[in-house]
C-alpha cells in the first residue's frame, strides 16, 4: 500500500509541474501587452519599455518560466496589475469566500441526494424512482447561470426576500477574521446579526451550486443503496427483527456512503465550473470571480495564480480520494 | 418489380429498427421523453429557419421589448427582433457546435486511445501521462482560459472545449482496447497475420462503438451547456449571435422589464440539455445491465 501511495505522490508532483507549465505558457501567449496594462492607459512608450525591462517581459519564455518557478518555490505568485496587490494576498482574501460557498453547496446537495437516492432505491421501478432520476438529470441539465438569474429575479427583485448578491449587505462590517468563513466567524464572535445576514446572502448561490452536486450524487447513492440492500448482512439484520429505520441507518447507509467518496473528485470539477459562473452572477468576492476578471483583463499573474490554486486543490482532492478509497477497499490495496 | 422491392426492404429495415428501439423505450418513460426531446430539437435545428416566423436579425424599432403575444410567441428584444425566431436559429448553432466539438474530440481521442492500447510500452506511457495532465485541470476552467487566450469567439470556444473533451475519450477507448486485445477474435486475427491497422479498424473500432455512442450521447448535453456558459460569460459567441448563452447574456440587463428575453432562450437550452442527458443516461443503463431498473431486463438481454 505504501508503494502505491508513493507512486501516486510522485505522479501528483509531475501533474502539478505540468499544471504550472500549461498555465504559464497559456497566460504568456495572450494577445495584448501586459506591460501596457501595468503602466496604465496614459503611459508613454518609454514607461512601457521600462516596465517590460523591469519585469523581464522581453526575455525568452523559458527564462521567464524559470524565474516564475523560482519565485513559486518561495511561495511568491507575483503581482496583480488589476488589484495592485500580491496575488498571494488576493488569493488568501478571496479563497475563504469560495470555500464557504462551495462547502455549503456540497453539504446541501449531498444531504438532498442522500434522501432522494435512498427513497429511489427502496421504491425501485416506482414513480418515486423515476422522479428521483428526473430531478437528478434536471439538476445536471439546468444552466447554472440561467437558474441564478431566475432565482435573483424571483426572490430578490420581485419578492424582495433575499439579497441580490455579495457576501454581506453594504454598511455591514465583516466579523474579525478568524477562519475567513463569515458564518463561522460571526458565530465565534457572537455576532448573530452578521450571521443571519451572511446566511441570507448564501441561500441563492448555494442552492444554484447544489443543483449540480445533487444531480451527480443521486445516482451514486441510489446504486449503492440498491447494492447494500442485496447484501447478506442486511437480510440478517432484517431477520433479527430490527426495525426498518434501524436497518437503514446502521447497516444500509453506513455501507452505501462509501462509494459517495469516489465521486468527490468529479463533484469538485463540477463545483469549480459552477463557482466560476455563480460568483460572476452573484458578485460573490471569491476566487472564481477573481479568476474571471483576471482572465478578461489579461492580468496574467492573477490568472496564473488563481488557475494554479484551483488546479492544486483539484489534484490534492483527487489524491486524497484515491488514498481514502485505497484504505476503504482492501481489494484495490493488495493488487 | 425492382422498384417494388426497394420500399419493402426499407419498410423491413424500419420495422427491425423499431423492434430494436422498443425495449429501450419500454424500460422507462423517461427514455421515451429524452428521445422525443432530442428528435424534436434535431428537427428544429434542421428545419427551424423554415418555421421561423421572421428573420431572426430583422430589426423592428416599432415593436421593441414586446411581451409574448400571438405575433411574437416569445416576445421581442430591445431592437424589436423576434425572440422565437432567434431561439430557433440558436438551436441550429447549439447542435452544430456540439457536433463539431464531439467529432474533433472523438476522432482525436479514439485514435490516440487505440494507439495507446495497442502499442503499449513507452508510447502508452507518454500518451497516458499527457491525458492525465489535461484531466488534472477542472475542464471548464481550462476551456475558459484557452478561450480567453485565443480571444472571445464561437470558433475558439469550440476549439477550447475539444481540447477539454478529447482526453476522456482517449482514456475510455484505451481501457476498452486493453480488455479487447486479449479476446479470441483479436488473437485469431493476429494469428491470421492481420496488420495492426487492420485489427484497429476492422475489429477494435467496431467493438468500442457501443460504448462510444453512450459517451457521446452523454457529452452532447454537456458540450451545449459549456458552450452557452462560456458565451454567457462573454468568452464565446458574441451578440448579436442568437447562440442561447449570448441571448441570455444580452437579455440579462433587461430582466426586470423584459423577463421573456432571458427566460425563453434559457428554457430552450435547459430542455435540450435535459433531453440529451435523459437519452444518454437511459442508453448507459441499457448497455450496462447491472444498472438496469429491473433484473428481468438484464436476463432478457
Amino acid at each position: 500500500m505504501v508503494t502505491v501511495i508513493a507512486r501516486r505522490l510522485v505522479f501528483t508532483v509531475f501533474v502539478l509541474w505540468g499544471v504550472t507549465l500549461v498555465t504559464f505558457f497559456l497566460s504568456r501567449v495572450v494577445p495584448g501587452n501586459p506591460a501596457r496594462l501595468m503602466a496604465g492607459p496614459q503611459a508613454s512608450p518609454s514607461a512601457i519599455a521600462h516596465i517590460s525591462r523591469l519585469y523581464g517581459l522581453n526575455d525568452p519564455l523559458y527564462v521567464q518560466y524559470g524565474r516564475y518557478m523560482r519565485d513559486l518555490a518561495q511561495g511568491n505568485l507575483g503581482f496583480s496589475f488589476l488589484t495592485r496587490r500580491n496575488v498571494r494576498t488576493d488569493i488568501a482574501t478571496f479563497l475563504p469566500a469560495t470555500l464557504e460557498l462551495a462547502g455549503y453547496a456540497l453539504l446541501l446537495g449531498f444531504v438532498l441526494a442522500l434522501v432522494t437516492g435512498t427513497v429511489a432505491a427502496y421504491r425501485r421501478g416506482k414513480a418515486a424512482d423515476a422522479a428521483g432520476r428526473l430531478t437528478a438529470i434536471a439538476g445536471l441539465s439546468v444552466p447554472v447561470f440561467w437558474l441564478a438569474l431566475l432565482l435573483q429575479l424571483l426572490f430578490s427583485t420581485q419578492l424582495g426576500w433575499l439579497p441580490l448578491g455579495g457576501r454581506l449587505s453594504p454598511g455591514m462590517a465583516p466579523p474579525p477574521h478568524i477562519t475567513g468563513l463569515l458564518t463561522v466567524d460571526s458565530l465565534l464572535t457572537g455576532n448573530f446579526a452578521i450571521f443571519v445576514n451572511a446566511v441570507e446572502h448564501l441561500v441563492l448561490p448555494v442552492v444554484v451550486l447544489a443543483a449540480g452536486v445533487y444531480g451527480l450524487m443521486v445516482r451514486v447513492m441510489r446504486t449503492s443503496v440498491i447494492d447494500a440492500l442485496g447484501e447478506e448482512y442486511v437480510r440478517t439484520a432484517e431477520a433479527k427483527g430490527l426495525s426498518r429505520w434501524r436497518v437503514l441507518r446502521r447497516h444500509v447507509l453506513r455501507n452505501a456512503l462509501l462509494p459517495a467518496v469516489t465521486v468527490l473528485g468529479l463533484e469538485f470539477g463540477l463545483l469549480a465550473a459552477g463557482v466560476f459562473v455563480v460568483e460572476s452572477v452573484f458578485q460573490w468576492p471569491g476566487i472564481g470571480n477573481y479568476a474571471f476578471q483576471a482572465i478578461q483583463a489579461n492580468d496574467y499573474n492573477a490568472t496564473l495564480g488563481a488557475t494554479l490554486v484551483i488546479a492544486v486543490i483539484y489534484v490534492v482532492i483527487n489524491l486524497i480520494v484515491d488514498i481514502v478509497y485505497l484504505y476503504l477497499d482492501p481489494r484495490i490495496r493488495y493488487t | 418489380m425492382k422498384q417494388d422491392r426497394q420500399p419493402r426492404a426499407a419498410a423491413g429495415r424500419l420495422r427491425r429498427m423499431s423492434r430494436a428501439v422498443q425495449p429501450f423505450l419500454a424500460e422507462s418513460w423517461l427514455n421515451g421523453l429524452g428521445a422525443v426531446i432530442v428528435v424534436l430539437i434535431l428537427l428544429l435545428a434542421v428545419f427551424g429557419p423554415l418555421l421561423a416566423p421572421q428573420n431572426p436579425d430583422q430589426v423592428n424599432l416599432l415593436a421593441v421589448l414586446q411581451p409574448p403575444s400571438v405575433n411574437h410567441w416569445f416576445g421581442t428584444d430591445s431592437l424589436g427582433r423576434d425572440i422565437f425566431s432567434q431561439v430557433l436559429a440558436g438551436a441550429r448553432i447549439s447542435i452544430e457546435v456540439a457536433v463539431i466539438i464531439l467529432s474533433l474530440s472523438v476522432v482525436f481521442g479514439t485514435a490516440l486511445g487505440i494507439m495507446s492500447g495497442l502499442a503499449g510500452g513507452l508510447v502508452d506511457e507518454i500518451i497516458m501521462r499527457i491525458t492525465d495532465l489535461f484531466l488534472a485541470f477542472p475542464g471548464f476552467i481550462l476551456a475558459a482560459a484557452i478561450a480567453a487566450t485565443l480571444g472571445p469567439s464561437l470558433q475558439h470556444t469550440v476549439l477550447a472545449l475539444a481540447v477539454v473533451f478529447w482526453p476522456w475519450y482517449t482514456r475510455l477507448i484505451r481501457g476498452q482496447v486493453l480488455s479487447l486485445r486479449e479476446r479470441e477474435f483479436v488473437l485469431a486475427a493476429r494469428v491470421a497475420r492481420a496488420g495492426t491497422m487492420w485489427i484497429a479498424t476492422r475489429h477494435l473500432a467496431r467493438n468500442v462503438l457501443a460504448i462510444l455512442i453512450v459517451q457521446v450521447s452523454l457529452d452532447v448535453g454537456y458540450a451545449i451547456l459549456a458552450t452557452s456558459s462560456l458565451s454567457f460569460l462573454g468568452l464565446g459567441a458574441q451578440p448579436p449571435s442568437p447562440e442561447w448563452g449570448a441571448l441570455i447574456a444580452s437579455g440579462r440587463s433587461y430582466i426586470q422589464t423584459a423577463w421573456w428575453w432571458t427566460v425563453f432562450p434559457g428554457l430552450a437550452l435547459a430542455l435540450t440539455v435535459l433531453g440529451f442527458n435523459l437519452l444518454g443516461d437511459g442508453l448507459r443503463d441499457w448497455i450496462d445491465p447491472r444498472l438496469r431498473g429491473s433484473l428481468v431486463g438484464g436476463v432478457q438481454e
